[in-house]
């Protein structure tokens, strides 16, 4: 029912063009997320779907009803800003009843909603302290809950979570996503941060300078990336990419015209008797895993492999991987080639399988 | 014994200062405090303590009352219009417009123009017949008027002339404290469907309100103490009706020279003004979010 459409949209700034026909659809009752490193338009995009700046060109659509020229207030949305945006002069429960006193709600309403959101993001003992008393996932929740009290079908959400430190991140990533699934709005998520998107997202959208780098859901995106930058954006560490020809030698045949990248995600590699030689350069254990970083042909490449490594550094090891695992990008440009997965036999794949 | 250095280093570093304030400052007031109990030495006649005589003469001078008033009504005029003024302008010149540099600088101009200047200005414009003022009226065929030399016009013409000169000022103070609030906070309030007033009325003017005391402080001591428009435009006429309460001390004190007398109405002006900012620190300032 409160499905957004975003058809062609373009926002100009003065010369530059921040957002550059962009296009998507955000089911109702989902949860989608702009990922995309600072200055790719993702913020820019949700300010234009809150009305907070006006397209240049294209088309809004909120629950089918045409928003590209209303004010914010007639959209029907929810925000929740980066800085949280908290009146500092008012209370925890003046700052989350606001927009209900602008709309003129009556007192025993606003009284018996603040109450439930109070609960519903664990406010509840602190409602008459000022935003400069609490502790900043206090101050998130206040904005949470301002966001969620006016039942408005969408929320907009601004990297809400970028000034918490690690641990709340943490919580409050997946208090957020189970508020949204149990209030069944949609949800329209702008971070930078990939875990935010893999983790929340059933849909992701992956902007670079002001367009769509990509979309689909975590899944998609990161078993088959549409680019070298969509290989490198998701995944810790991310994928490696190399020259395909300074490994060709020790691969199976891979069909390939022109010059090309070879992209391999760290956890698909492996250390064997005899692969693909690299020197050890770095050796980073994590518990759970150990991140070896290697060179090969001068051109890093990391393998992340289960438990503990036997390897220093200035270690000789040779290192393989799956050939379905991989990956193939044209280094003009980093635009995915599809590839067949080679035989042992080295017969020459058939183009486009898959 | 060392810990007694620091201590010292900072009287020394103190003491220049604090010098000239005790000798400028503190003793003339006090010694003001004192020479109110006595009389005005004349010729031979050296001062002598009359006790509260010198307050009881002012509760019987008219002359005394009029000026209260008229400071009073002064006051209550530019003190809410200036900063009425003010916060109107800071808000305006605080948008992105076309030449907000230039409005800013147009804005705050009356403020860097000395006193005396201004109130040359303004004695033009206030000119009959040939003043700006009457000049408008003539082409509207009003006949001329002699608007500080009328009774009806003397102290309102003083007024606006102080509101055009403090308005600019309290504006930077305001202009300052705007630019302190996030733009966020406006877009909260927009996403929430509040007005331009509403959010005027229930955030921006609240997060105003220190500066604003600040400023109402400010604008209550400049009322008080304005003598220098006073002496140029109309010295107190007509019949006392511009005279406030540092224009009647100034001559009292140094045109009739009875110096006790003037003593005593001075310690009137402090006691007035020190009672205005007890009210504001304590009762004001309870009420007011700072950030």
């Amino acid at each position: 029912m409160s499905r957004i459409v975003v058809s062609d949209i373009v926002k100009d700034w003065g010369g530059t063009r921040a957002v550059d026909r962009i296009g998507f659809v955000a089911e109702a009752g989902r949860l989608l997320v702009l990922l995309g490193p600072s200055g790719c338009g993702k913020s820019t995009t949700l300010r234009l779907i809150a009305g907070l700046e006006e397209a240049t060109a294209g088309r809004i659509e909120i629950g089918g009803r045409d928003v590209t020229r209303l004010p914010p207030a007639e959209r029907r949305i929810a925000m929740v800003f980066q800085s949280y945006a908290l009146f500092p002069h008012l209370s925890v429960a003046e700052n989350i009843v606001f927009g209900l006193r602008v709309r003129r709600v009556d007192a025993a309403e606003r009284a018996r909603r603040l109450k439930r959101v109070a609960e519903l993001v664990g406010l509840a003992g602190l409602l008459e302290r000022k935003p400069a008393q609490l502790s900043g996932g206090q101050r998130q929740r206040v904005a949470l809950g301002r966001a969620i009290i006016a039942e408005a079908p969408v929320c907009l959400m601004d990297e809400p979570l970028s000034n918490l430190d690690a641990q709340l991140r943490h919580e409050m990533r997946s208090e957020i996503r189970a508020l949204q699934r149990r209030i069944g709005m949609t949800m329209i998520y702008v971070t930078h941060d990939q875990t935010e998107a893999m983790t929340m997202a059933d849909h992701v959208i992956l902007m670079r300078e002001g367009r769509i780098e990509q979309q689909g859901t975590p899944e998609d995106l990161y078993t088959r990336p549409a680019s070298a930058f969509a290989a490198r954006f998701l995944g810790t560490p991310p994928m490696n990419l190399i020259a395909l020809d300074s490994v060709r030698p020790h691969l199976p045949p891979v069909a390939s015209e022109g010059a090309l990248l070879l992209g391999v995600r760290p956890e698909r590699v492996t250390l064997v008797a005899s692969g693909v030689p690299a020197l050890v350069e770095a050796v980073e254990y994590l518990g759970a895993d150990t991140v070896i970083q290697c060179r090969i042909a001068d051109q890093p490449f990391a393998a992340r492999v289960p438990g503990h490594a036997p390897v220093g550094v200035g270690d000789r090891v040779a290192l393989a991987w799956d050939a379905a695992e991989q990956h193939l990008f044209r280094k003009d440009g980093g635009a995915r080639v599809e590839s067949a997965p080679p035989e042992r036999t080295g017969k020459r794949p058939a183009a486009n399988a898959r | 014994m060392k810990s007694f250095r620091p201590a010292i280093h900072g009287w020394l570093l103190l003491l220049p200062a604090a010098a000239f304030l005790a000798l400028f400052t503190h003793y003339p007031a006090v010694a003001t405090f004192w020479h109110s109990f006595f009389s005005t030495p004349k010729g031979n006649r050296p001062a002598r303590f009359v006790g509260l005589m010198q307050y009881e003469t002012m509760l019987d001078d008219p002359i005394f009352w009029i000026a209260l008033g008229n400071n009073l009504v002064f006051a209550a005029a530019t003190i809410p219009l200036s900063i009425v003024l003010a916060i109107v302008m800071a808000l305006w010149v605080n948008e992105k417009i076309a030449g907000r540099g230039l409005l800013r600088l147009a804005y705050f101009t009356p403020t860097m123009l000395p006193m005396i200047a201004v109130a040359n200005i303004w004695l033009f414009f206030y000119t009959p017949d040939y003043g700006l003022l009457d000049q408008i009226r003539g082409l509207f065929g009003l006949p001329a008027w002699n608007w500080l030399g009328s009774r009806d016009t003397a102290l309102m013409c003083l007024i606006v002339v102080t509101v055009w000169k403090e308005a600019g000022f309290f504006m930077i103070f305001y202009l300052a404290a705007l630019q302190q609030i996030p733009p966020d906070l406006g877009e909260a309030a927009s996403i929430e469907g509040a007005g331009r007033w509403y959010f005027f009325r229930r955030v921006t003017f609240p997060l105003l309100m220190p500066t604003t005391l600040f400023v109402l402080i400010n604008a209550v001591i400049n009322a008080f103490r304005l003598v220098d428009h006073v002496v140029v435009m109309t010295r107190g006429g007509p019949d006392n009706t511009t005279s406030l309460l540092l224009f009647y001390i100034y001559e009292v004190g140094f045109k009739f020279w009875d110096i006790g007398y003037a003593a005593s109405l001075t310690m009137v002006l402090l006691a007035v003004l020190g009672l205005v900012a007890c009210l504001q620190f304590f009762y004001l300032d309870r009420r007011i979010h700072y950030q």
